[in-house]
């Protein structure tokens, strides 16, 4: 740590800073600057295809980093809002040691009633400065590398196996790498030149398949036709939630697939659920329970929980629930716990409840 | 349930739509300018809190100094803090100007403050009994408050709450008058002591220890200044404060009278228990926008900047229900309170009515 930022970081700092903290002074003289926020701004940005683009990031000096695979929440303001969506990162994580370069890229695609994705893929100029998390996510390739690996991906799924296959290339990994991309078209297809280059390495096998001209989506007989032993393998998998679902029929619960989700699938509510009421405690209103989650019904009222993801992911949201049953939205799982931290974005009551929203 | 109101049900009920329907027109409209405008102020002020810091060091510019820090701690607890913590930003999801996170330059920990502010006194605005703002336990602000003895130093504890406010104001949750009537016992306050301690070693430790070492030589110079600008804020925000409810022909209400109130009658009481002041911009910026009391108690978790926008539409309302809306410049607002202080630290004469009797119906 620098000299600089461990003055900053100083309990002398904090004190004479107090009670804003020294990040809200750093920031008003430069939004690059910081002791304890990580931030990044746009340095350059390149159309991967009609409706994708990369954007390289120039983090603050408080980034830590990441590994190949792992995803950044993402904070942006869109009309005074701060919004928060999770990116994978799609840049080798070799990039800062082999070259020095400490920018790292996001690979966004626009949604097009998306209010991140938008703003990110087709507003963000040069310039435009991003609130960030640390890298987080367990997606990634072991410490010990196989001599064996496969990536499978479909769409903008691409950008965390691209990450990592970008990284094993600077490592010069020597092992047998297997990738099967799906996308639709060849003009749809992100990264698809660099891949070109990337399968003429003698260790390395790309496919990639377009759906709307022919190929097949995901079976298993394609699957046995491209990597034979693929259930040995240790597979990445990465795209649409249906694309997901295949992979993890094919693989029928074997130890040797990881997968990484860009949109959790959510359980349908359960009407049976819906029944007494919800008491929002700190701000004194009660409702019917919709069985919708908590942040929505408690944003139904006119309150506004802090919140990030609403997937489930970023933890922005933990309230405290005082009584009552919840079930998770994703997972099922339900607790009934009194005095429990919950992520209202993911948590949907069962009967009555209480929270201190 | 009763209606205390000079308004029928059926007029209540327009009234509130009407104030429902201002409320979701600014809602909706709530975008950058807003954020821009917050963002510009805490810009301000930090500009204002270095300056102030730095001129300590210019003795001849202490002065200055003092005036630019009073003026930082002024923004920071009123047009910032005070409106932040209301969550009136919580919709631009900044960690940094979160209702929830916001920690103000002053003693009393935010959290504590919310609760007795937001809830309580927002809640139960001028309700005897409940709203504990009214006089703060310590002074007798409502006819209705039975009249002790004790009340006779009212002018004097007015005083020395105004020099003292942020100490009053961090003492508040204590609800010591309570204590002292045994209906609270101190253990009952002890969630609040931890809180308490830390913020008061944080702000103590900044302003009259490290800031004033900083200058070296210049300590007791630092620490006197220091020691101003705490003072000029606390009774600056008493002299608002005071203002927002207390001026004569502000409103106050009975627990019977407000149990089981609609939407349209909370409205009502909040219109009619609280007074605005009229100034310059400028002003309104130093007041928190709480010379617009009675805007903010109707919608305290919109933005402050649109109060003036809003009291154009409360006005007409006001005028189309045949409803008061107190206002006036600060002086006047002051000086009738502090009429109201000292009036009321005598006992109240009731007024008695003399029998009618026969008269003739010429001279
Ligand atoms: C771990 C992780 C990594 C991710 N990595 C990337 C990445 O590298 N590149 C990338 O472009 N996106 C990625 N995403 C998705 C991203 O976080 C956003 O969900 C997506 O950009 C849409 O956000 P939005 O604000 O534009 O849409 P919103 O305004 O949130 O939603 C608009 C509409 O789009 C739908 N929608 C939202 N997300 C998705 C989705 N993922 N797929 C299909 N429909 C959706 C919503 O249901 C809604 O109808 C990742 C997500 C996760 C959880
Ligand atoms: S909003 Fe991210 S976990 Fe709930």
């Amino acid at each position: 740590m620098s000299l600089t930022r461990t003055i900053l970081r100083s309990p002398a700092v904090a004190a004479l800073t107090s009670p804003h903290g020294v990040d809200r002074y750093l920031e008003l003289v430069n939004p690059m600057w910081a002791a304890h926020e990580v931030r990044a701004r746009v340095v350059r940005t390149h159309r991967e295809t009609h409706d994708v683009t990369t954007l390289t990031l120039q983090p603050t000096s408080t980034w830590p980093g990441f590994a190949a695979g792992q995803h950044v929440q993402v904070g942006v303001e869109v009309d005074g809002t701060r919004h928060t969506r999770c990116f994978s990162i799609s840049s080798s994580d070799l990039a800062r040691r082999m070259r020095g370069d400490r920018t790292f890229t996001i690979t966004v695609r626009a949604h097009d009633d998306g209010v991140v994705s938008k703003h990110l893929a087709r507003h963000a100029g040069v310039g435009t400065v991003l609130h960030l998390s640390r890298a987080e996510g367990e997606f990634t390739l072991p410490p010990l590398l196989p001599r064996r690996l496969l990536f499978l991906s479909a769409g903008s799924g691409i950008t965390p196996v691209m990450s990592m296959l970008r990284s094993l290339v600077d490592l010069r990994y020597e092992g047998r790498l297997t990738f099967v991309h799906h996308a639709r078209t060849p003009e749809e297809t992100i990264f698809a030149d660099e891949l070109d280059e990337i399968a003429q390495l003698p260790n390395v096998d790309v496919t990639v398949l377009h759906t709307r001209l022919g190929d097949k989506r995901l079976n298993e007989l394609q699957l046995t036709a491209l990597a034979p032993a693929y259930a040995d393998t240790l597979t990445y998998a990465c795209g649409p939630a249906g694309f997901v679902e295949t992979v993890r029929e094919l693989y029928a619960g074997r130890d040797t697939l990881r997968v990484e989700y860009f949109k959790t699938s959510t359980l349908p509510p359960d009407d049976e659920a819906a029944t007494g009421t919800v008491r929002f405690a700190r701000s004194g209103q009660t409702a019917a329970n919709t069985g919708a989650t908590l942040l929505e019904q408690a944003e139904a009222l006119g309150l506004r929980p802090e919140h990030g993801c609403r997937m489930g992911i970023c933890r922005g949201c933990t309230t405290r629930k005082t009584e009552g049953t919840v079930r998770h939205a994703v997972t099922g799982a339900e607790s009934s716990a009194p005095d429990e931290d919950i992520q209202i974005c993911v948590s949907r009551p069962v009967g009555g409840c209480a929270v201190d929203l | 349930m009763s209606n205390p109101t000079t308004l029928t049900d059926e007029q209540l009920e327009e009234f509130g739509a009407e104030l429902d329907a201002i409320r979701r027109r600014i809602v909706d409209s709530l975008g950058e300018d807003d954020a821009t405008y917050i963002r510009n102020v805490v810009k301000t002020q930090r500009a204002f809190e270095v300056a102030g810091r730095a001129l300590f060091y210019l003795p001849p510019a202490w002065p200055l100094a003092v005036a630019a820090l009073s003026v930082s701690k002024i923004l920071d607890n009123m047009e910032i803090g005070h409106n932040v913590m209301h969550g009136q930003y919580d919709w631009m999801g900044d960690p940094g100007l979160n209702s929830r996170r916001y920690e103000w330059d002053t003693m009393c920990p935010s959290e504590q403050w919310r609760y007795s502010h937001n809830y309580i006194h927002h809640t139960y605005t001028n309700i005897l009994g409940k709203d504990r703002d009214i006089g703060y336990g310590v002074l007798r602000m409502d006819e209705d408050q039975q009249w002790r003895p004790y009340y006779l130093g009212n002018p004097v504890y007015a005083t020395l709450l105004m020099l003292f406010f942020e100490w009053g104001v961090l003492l508040h949750d204590l609800e010591v008058e309570r204590i002292v009537a045994g209906e609270r016992t101190w253990a009952d306050t002890k969630h609040l002591h931890r809180g308490m301690i830390r913020k008061v070693r944080n702000q103590t430790l900044k302003d009259y220890v490290l800031f004033p070492a900083l200058t070296g030589p210049l300590f007791p110079m630092t620490l006197a200044g220091n020691a101003v600008a705490n003072l000029v804020r606390n009774v600056w925000a008493f002299g608002i404060i005071f203002c927002g409810h207390f001026p004569a022909g502000v409103a106050t209400f009975s627990e019977d009278e407000t149990e089981d109130e609609t939407r349209g009658m909370w409205y009502y009481r909040q219109l009619l228990g609280s007074a605005n002041i009229t100034g310059s911009r400028l002003f309104h910026l130093m007041t928190g926008n709480l010379s617009h009391q009675i805007e903010h108690h109707l919608f305290p978790d919109l933005p402050a900047r649109r109060y003036p926008q809003i009291a154009e539409e409360v006005r007409d309302l006001c005028e189309r229900y045949g409803l008061e809306y107190h206002t006036g410049p600060l002086r006047k607002q002051l000086g009738s309170v502090a009429r109201k202080i000292c009036r009321l630290a005598l006992p109240t004469r009731r007024r008695t009515t003399p029998e009618p009797v026969e008269q003739p119906l010429a001279a």
